[in-house]
């Protein structure tokens, strides 16, 4: 039996763990086992939200981990909760998404259980081993990679596979389960969780206006802010920008920053390193604004306009309140 | 306060990384190396709690020999004792690393006495496994939390407060001493190491130890470069002329 640990999102299950699933149940066919999901009982009350479109997914039965512990997230006990499940379900492997928490509790379970982990994996085709490829450096490298063991655990990049509707469903059976955790499990707790509100994150912004080692200070960034403002979009940074202290860290895209997602992405004077490359190749388009034509990121966008970001950009803004108002009029 | 400091050897690459011709590494030849930038910001945090809090701070790599000059690199920023636990050349799997790394530190410990915070990096900049840090903290019987971007210890040095950024909002989690975390880039700015601390980075000894660890059940059978999308360019001009045309762009993805 393969398990799936999915994650709740607004009352469904997120787009991730719907992933997962889909890549979990083809292994799960391919090795001709059968596929159960996993929950914690900070989603009991959707118990019923989730089994539906797991149902629809071809997973045949929900463990939801309860107890006062499953309530609220601590990455000890829940690792250790999952570590449990598995030994009392047999599991041969789990399967989850490659989300910060994905990964956190993964990697808790296979410490737990003293089993390999491969992260971030793109494909993963069963076998006596199984046989995958994950990204490495947040995709700078791919690494084809075998994993064996008594568990075999994975978690699956975001956008790696499509998800697919099962051709055949079940009825989901819905089982619960409380670990036991032991007494003395050292684990931290937490303390306080403060929500940031509706504001734009970098994350999810639709359009991402960044600025690099070209914008040249951090007042250069009242151009790219204005243009942001305009269109709806958040600024991002280079970490240049931001190892100057010109931006704060939150606002640096790549590897070791914020992937993102945007539609559009606009990069002023940045030279597109692979550091950078990995976090913003996930943009639908890419605009960059260098003096360099030559510069790899302008090689690699879809628009590219070579000069100056401090003629190019304010040139912009001007035009863009030019035909609102034309518009407007 | 003894803090202990796990950092890795990677490869620093401006642009495209190349790879060895039978494809199990890159080609480091041409390539410098460094600290990963979560783990930079680990010593830094570091330091910084040692030099508020007293203590010492102990900075620990797994990995061939020239991984002395990242040992020296953390030591010219103001770390205390460098220990390179070497493994030799070839990339150990994460099981094995952690496994290098745990009984590196018992060594250690049973030497002297254990740390009261174990810090790593949230994941390593060139394998990325997301797992090392939870392994060593889960054999050693400590706590850990990753995604960490600021640390506070309260309650007399008994507790630590960690906090981390989430989807949404921030979340601080809080633990009893001793205790591990696995941090990100923005804790802080690393300092740049200062001409004296270069100095004395330069003589200070290093410990070398050898340690022994089975490898575990994820095996690399090959790297390869992610296929590049063929595409072409759209130039849409030169300087503020071409304003207009990226008016253009922006009103057909519907923002003007
Ligand atoms: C392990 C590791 C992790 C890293 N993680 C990240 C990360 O998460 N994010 C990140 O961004 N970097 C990261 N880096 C750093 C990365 O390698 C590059 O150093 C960095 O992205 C370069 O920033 P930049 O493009 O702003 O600067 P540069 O590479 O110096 O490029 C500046 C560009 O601006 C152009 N330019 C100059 N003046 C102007 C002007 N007036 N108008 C228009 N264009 C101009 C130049 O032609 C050039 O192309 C990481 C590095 C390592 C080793
Ligand atoms: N070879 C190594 N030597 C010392 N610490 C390491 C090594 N590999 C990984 N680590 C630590 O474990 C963290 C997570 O690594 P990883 O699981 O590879 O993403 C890193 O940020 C380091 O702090």
């Amino acid at each position: 039996m393969l398990l799936v640990v999915v994650e709740e999102q607004a009352g469904s299950l997120s787009g991730g763990s719907l992933e997962a699933v889909s890549c979990a149940r083809e292994l799960a066919e391919g090795s001709a086992e059968a596929l159960h999901a996993v929950a914690f009982a900070e989603n009991t009350d959707h118990a019923a939200d989730l089994a539906a479109p797991l149902s629809k997914y071809g997973v045949a039965a929900l463990h939801l981990l309860t107890g006062e512990a499953m309530a609220e997230y601590c990455p000890e006990l829940w690792g250790r909760a999952i570590a449990e499940l598995i030994e009392h379900t047999d599991a041969t492997g789990l399967v989850g998404p490659a989300s910060d928490r994905g990964n956190e509790l993964l990697a808790h379970a296979a410490a737990r259980t003293g089993q390999p982990f491969a992260s971030n994996c793109v494909a993963v085709e069963p076998g006596e081993v199984w046989t995958l490829t994950r990204l490495r450096g947040g995709g700078i490298l791919l690494e084809d990679a075998e994993l064996s063991g008594q568990v075999r655990i994975v978690s699956l990049a975001q956008g790696a596979v499509e998800p697919v509707e099962a051709a055949t469903t079940h009825e989901v059976a819905v089982r619960e389960f409380t670990p036991t955790l032991g007494e003395s499990l050292p684990h931290s707790s937490l303390a306080e969780r403060t929500s940031r509100g509706s504001g734009i994150t970098l994350a999810t912004a639709p359009v991402v206006v960044s600025g690099g080692r070209g914008v040249g200070s951090a007042e250069g960034f009242a151009a790219l802010e204005e243009l942001a403002e305009l269109v709806g979009g958040a600024v991002g940074c280079s970490r240049v920008a931001t190892n100057n202290g010109w931006r704060p860290h939150s606002d640096q895209v790549g590897l070791t920053g914020t992937k993102i997602a945007a539609d559009l992405y606009i990069a002023c004077g940045i030279s597109g390193a692979t550091q950078h490359w990995v976090g913003c190749m996930g943009a639908k388009t890419i605009l960059a604004i260098n003096t360099d034509p030559e510069a790899p990121l302008v090689s690699r966008a879809d628009y590219a306009v070579i000069g100056d970001v401090h003629d190019v950009l304010p040139a912009v803004v001007e035009r863009v309140r030019a035909r609102r108002e034309a518009a407007a009029s | 306060m003894d803090v202990l400091v796990c950092v890795k050897r990677v490869p620093a690459p401006g642009g495209k990384l190349l790879l060895t011709e039978d494809g199990l590494s890159v080609d480091t030849r041409h390539l410098g190396f460094t600290i990963g930038p979560h783990e930079e910001c680990a010593v830094e945090e570091a330091i910084r709690i040692a030099a508020e809090h007293g203590g010492s701070v102990t900075v620990l790599s797994a990995g061939p020999p020239e991984t002395e000059e990242q040992l020296r690199y953390a030591l010219s920023m103001g770390a205390d004792h460098g220990v390179l636990a070497e493994v030799g050349a070839t990339e150990l799997d994460p099981e094995a690393t952690a496994a290098a790394l745990v009984e590196t530190i018992r060594t250690l410990e049973s030497e002297s006495k254990p740390f009261d915070l174990v810090l790593f990096g949230n994941e390593t900049a060139d394998a990325g496994h997301y797992q090392v840090g939870v392994r060593v903290a889960c054999a050693l019987g400590l706590p850990i939390v990753g995604g960490i971007k600021g640390i506070e210890l309260v309650g007399g040095q008994a507790r630590v407060q960690l906090k981390r950024d989430v989807s949404d909002g921030v979340e601080v989690y809080d633990t009893p001493l001793p205790a591990a975390a696995a941090v990100k880039e923005g804790l802080n700015l690393p300092r740049y190491p200062s001409i004296k601390g270069r100095l004395r980075a330069k003589k200070a000894p290093l410990r070398t130890l050898r340690p022994t660890p089975e490898p575990g059940g994820l095996r690399t059978v090959r790297l390869r470069q992610p296929p590049e999308k063929e595409h072409a360019t759209v130039v849409l001009g030169h300087g503020a002329e071409a304003a207009e045309a990226v008016v253009d762009v922006l009103a057909e993805k519907g923002l003007v």
